[in-house]
Formats: structure tokens, sequence, C-alpha cells
């Protein structure tokens, strides 16, 4: 089995399982079905003719979690490396036409050194067969990646295609040129971990959505997120028997009135769902938005909601891409978005200009613009600027738009506002500072409420913060057969 | 995310938000207009030859010295007619990158 006594025992030593009793932790009990166990390389050269290599360096097969049907493919270090070879890569893109073709969610363990050298071209022909099938499955069947140790060079591009990047503190490794390369080359010394460790990926670039301190814990990451998804784009995920959220904080006690002054969204998302249950994705990264799973009367649910804890709640490039593209997954896979919105609008900054903030905060008007599934929007307090146009306001076709008598839906925060309406005023007064004070508090007795905006239907209700769960859920009740039609096309230009 | 109590001041639009950092906002950098005088390295590299000396005067696009990187000679060129005022790199020096080589000055 493997690759031997001791290159299991290496493996080992590195804090790792190998790559069949990671599929046994993984899967249902005795689920597990290989296929392939027997292929072989056919290389030539570089003394390869003499290698006998188990199954190429890769296990792959079918099997359950929690009695969902999966497709799975593992690559085991253990054997030369998990390098992929011409025979390695077959197996993988096998089990995903399988998985493509049967409409299964497809699972890929990603531990291995790279290309196998010796088999030259044909492992960069691997490679691009694999990220084919990774982008032709994209939006059809749910494809999850979880990187087990290294993952460099090409080879990080299929995790890169995939919906979610699962990683593990110490043990997964993602960077397209290690540190060496960067040595010899650039002069530039960086330790593996602070290059492409997991921490950095869950909480700097945002290639990674799933970050845990061990393997296991990251297999029950693994097992919570399959529960909330649907098996492919052509169904909705299973529903759970409903419960009500737990008896904990009162909705109405978290949000302070000043909307100066933080709080944890969070604490409003499980006032909201079954059982306060919440499964956050990109935890780390771009923290000033909140995305994740829940469920409302046992159906998935989709939730996009500012974090005032953290900038406030801005929206920034990160926060952008990371809500934009958990949108697109809710939309694809038939998943309704719930959207808690706080937010004093775009950050402001040279380097965030500088690294695109338009486009990148496009991202979102287009994600929420062009997604079909019922859409409900939750206004807590401020909605302010191109940030209240973006986060599902009714101008991108949210379904329902609720409000809570502390919102304040208005061009600016009324400090801003005021500075700008009643400039002349201000400078005019024998005493400015007081005059600003004054029309800083016209302003806000005008504005900054959610009647301006409910009067031109742009709202729906205003609501008691008490009633938001019960909203919410008749609004997806209300929607449940939602049908939008679209103009045709072969696929939009999304700002990327 | 631990329980953080030390909230910190985020302006956006004349109001005083209460709020947390990020370590990204935290190191942010900010902007500085370029100085056209200043010839900074565009990727980390080894100097293997360097042609020009202190004061001498060069025409816009003569080499003033090689820089390679990713097993590429770059050819680094005077931008303009101009003279040499002070090298700061010297021949066999591995140097990083956004690393300050040379001054310059325009032609009066």
């Amino acid at each position: 089995m493997g690759g031997g006594e001791k290159a299991m025992e290496m493996q080992a030593k590195m804090g790792k399982l190998t790559a069949r009793e990671r599929i046994i932790a993984l899967l249902d009990k005795n689920s597990f079905h290989e296929y392939d166990l027997f292929a072989e390389h056919s290389a030539k050269d570089f003394g390869m003719e003499s290698k006998v290599l188990h199954g190429d360096g890769v296990i792959i097969g079918t099997g359950t979690i929690k009695s969902k049907p999966i497709c799975i493919f593992a690559q085991d270090f253990t054997v030369a490396g998990g390098s992929l070879g011409l025979m390695h890569a077959r197996k993988i893109t096998k089990i995903m036409d399988h998985a493509l073709k049967m409409r299964v969610p497809l699972i890929g363990i990603n531990d291995s050194g790279g290309a196998r050298i010796q088999e030259g071209v044909n492992s960069l022909a691997g490679y691009g067969e694999i990220f084919f099938r990774n982008t032709l499955a994209s939006g059809v069947i749910p494809q999850i990646s979880v990187i087990l140790g290294p993952c460099a060079g090409g080879a990080v591009y299929s995790p890169a295609l995939t919906d979610f990047v699962f990683v593990v503190e110490n043990i997964s490794k993602m960077f397209i040129t290690g540190p060496s390369v960067i040595k010899s080359v650039l002069g530039e010394e960086i330790s593996m971990e602070e290059l492409g460790g997991a921490r950095v990926h869950a909480e700097i670039t945002g290639n990674a959505h799933f970050f845990a301190k061990t393997e296991l814990e990251c297999f029950e990451q693994i097992k919570t997120l399959i529960s909330y998804i649907p098996r492919s784009n052509a169904k909705k995920a299973l529903a759970y028997p409903p419960k009500p959220p737990l008896k904990g904080k009162k909705i109405e006690d978290i949000v302070p009135l000043d909307a100066r002054i933080p709080y944890d969204m969070r604490d409003i998302i499980k006032t909201i769902t079954d059982g306060s249950e919440f499964l956050e994705v990109m935890e780390l990264f771009a923290p000033n938005i909140i995305i994740g799973f829940g469920r409302m009367d046992g159906e998935t649910i989709g939730f996009v909601a500012n974090q005032p804890m953290v900038l406030a709640g801005v929206l920034d490039c990160d926060s952008s891409d990371k809500a934009a593209r958990f949108i697109r997954y809710c939309d694809a896979f038939n998943i309704p978005i719930v959207t808690l919105e706080d937010m004093p609008g775009y950050l402001p900054g040279a380097d965030q200009e500088h690294a695109g903030v338009i486009r990148h905060g496009a991202k979102i008007l287009y994600a929420y613009s062009e997604a079909t599934v019922p859409k409900v929007t939750i206004i807590l307090r401020k909605a302010y600027g191109g940030g209240y146009i973006a986060m599902n306001s009714r101008h991108l076709r949210a379904d329902f738009v609720f409000a809570w008598p502390t919102a304040e839906i208005a061009v600016m925060g009324p400090e801003g506002a005021a500075n700008i309406v009643f400039r002349k005023e201000i400078a005019e007064a024998e005493n400015p500072e007081e005059m600003r004070r004054q029309k800083i508090q016209e302003y806000k007795d005008k504005f900054a409420n959610p009647y301006v905006a409910a009067a031109q239907g742009y709202i729906d209700e205003v609501i008691e913060p008490k009633d938001t769960r019960s909203r919410i859920l008749h609004a997806l009740q209300v929607s449940e057969n939602k049908s939008v039609f679209l103009p045709n096309k072969k696929h939009g230009i999304p700002p990327f | 995310m631990s329980e953080e109590k030390e909230w910190k001041d985020l302006i956006i639009q004349g109001t005083v938000y209460k709020t947390t950092y990020t370590r990204k906002f935290e190191q942010r950098v900010n902007w500085e207009a370029p100085n056209d005088n200043m010839l900074y390295s565009f990727i980390p590299g080894t100097i293997i030859d360097i042609f020009v000396k202190p004061k001498q005067k060069l025409k816009e696009g003569e080499t003033i010295l090689l820089l390679e990187a990713m097993k590429m000679q770059n050819q680094v060129r005077m931008p303009f007619d101009g003279e040499i005022v002070k090298i700061n790199v010297k021949k066999d020096e591995v140097i990083p990158n956004r690393y300050l080589m040379v001054e310059i000055k325009p032609k009066k």
C-alpha cells in the first residue's frame, strides 16, 4: 500500500495522514470504493521503466459524506512525492468526468511535489486536462479542493478554479514559485510558511476559504459544508428539519443606536438562523464583510453581511471580491441570498483607488444584478452612497428590501453631507462649529431615516428588529417559484 | 478573530467610526509621486556591469548598467538626456526590488 513503510513513516513525521487515511476519515464509514488501483505509468526515460509506482501516486473513487454521494481523488505523497504524470492525471480526469456526468460533488485532496519531471510535457498535458475540466464543471457540480501538503507551480491553478479551498496550518503550502527558486533567481529569502502557508492564503491572498488547525478539523469543516450545498446546479440543497434559533442575545439589543458604534454582525446572523448555526466562509480574509451559510426553516441560505466591527464594515477591493464570488456561487447553486446591510460606503485611500477598487467594487453590482435566486435585503443602520446601491438594493432587483427604524439611507453620512450642502452657511456663521452641529442635526432629522427611501418604494417595509426572521421567512416562502428572464447571451463580461 | 475591546477610529466622509483594523489595512503604504531622477530596481537581481561614472553626460537611451534577474540581462537606460549624479550600486552586487540604483539629473 502507498509508497512503502519508510515513506509512510516520513508522512507521519510531517504530521500528515496518508492519502488512504484521509479518505477514510472524511467519508462515511465503509462507503469508499476505489477505482484504477492497478493503474501503471508507461514512462520509459530516466530509469522510470524499472520503477513501480503504486496506483501512480493517486487514489480515486466514489463514496458518501453524510449519506450524500461524492467523487474524490487524493494524491499520495508517499508514492514518488505524489508527482503528477500522465497516468496520475488520467485517473484524476477520469473521476472528474465521472463527477460531472453523474452530477455529484468532486473533492480533490492535493498533496504533491508537482509535475513528474521524468514524464516531461505529458505531465503538463495532464495538468491542462484537469484545469479544463475544472472550468467545465464550474457552476455545474460543487468542486472542493483540500490542500494537505505542497501544491506548487502550475498545480495550484486547479484549486484556484474550484469553488472552495480548504487549508490546514503548517501542512498546506501553495505557491507558483517556491522559496528556493525565489532565492536563487531573485535573492529574496522567505520560508514556505510565510510565502504560501495556510494562514497566508486564508488571511492575505484570499485563495483559501476554510482554515483549520488539524486535518481532522478540516474534514469536519468539509462535512459541514457538504451538508449545506446541493449536489449539482439542477438541485436545491437538501432541507433539514426546521428548528428555531437558540435563545441567546435578543436581536433588538445587539445594534447600538449610534451608527458610529460597532457590534458583531455575526450575533445578528445567529438570531436569525435555525439553531443559531452559521458556517462562515473566508472568515479571516476581508473580515469587514461576512459571507457564509445558515438555514432558515431547514433551507440553506447564503448570507452576505457588512461587519461594523472591522473597518466600520466598509466595502473595499478584497471585501468586494469576497462577496461577489459568494453571490455567484449561491446563484449558480440555487441558494437564496439574504443581505444584512450596515456600512458607511467605500474605504477611502490612494492604496484602494490604485488597487482598482472601481473594477473590484463593480463585481458586487454585477453579481447581485445577475443573480436570479431569491434576494432579500435588511438595512439595519447605515446604507450610504454607492455602497447602498451595491448591497443588493431594489435597483439591482432585490425581491424584498426591509429596513429597521434605525436605517439611514442617504448619499452619505450626516457629517459629510452637512459640510457640503451647508458649506456657505457654516463658513459665514459667527460660530461655525455651532452652525455645523445645527446643520448636521438638520440633515439627520431629514435624511437619516428609512422613510425618505420608503416614500419612493425603494424600501418595501420598515420592520421591527424582532420581526426580522419572520419577515425573511415569509419573503423566501413567497419567492419559492421566482422566475426571472434575462436577455440571451453566451456569457457576460464581468469585471475581473 | 479575537474579541478586541480597544476600538480604533476610521474616518469616512467626516464621520468617525469606532472599529478595528485589519493587518492589511495597517500595512498599506502611502502613495508617492515618482521622481524621474531616481532610478530604482524594478526586480530583485544582480548588477553584472556598470558602464558609467558620476558626472558623466549621457544621451537618452544610452545604457547605464546591466541588472540580471530571471535569467535576463536587463539594460537600465538613460530615460532622457542628462548627467549621472550618483551610483549607489557596485558590480556583482545583489540588490532587492525597488532599490535606488542610480541618481541622475536632466540636461539643463
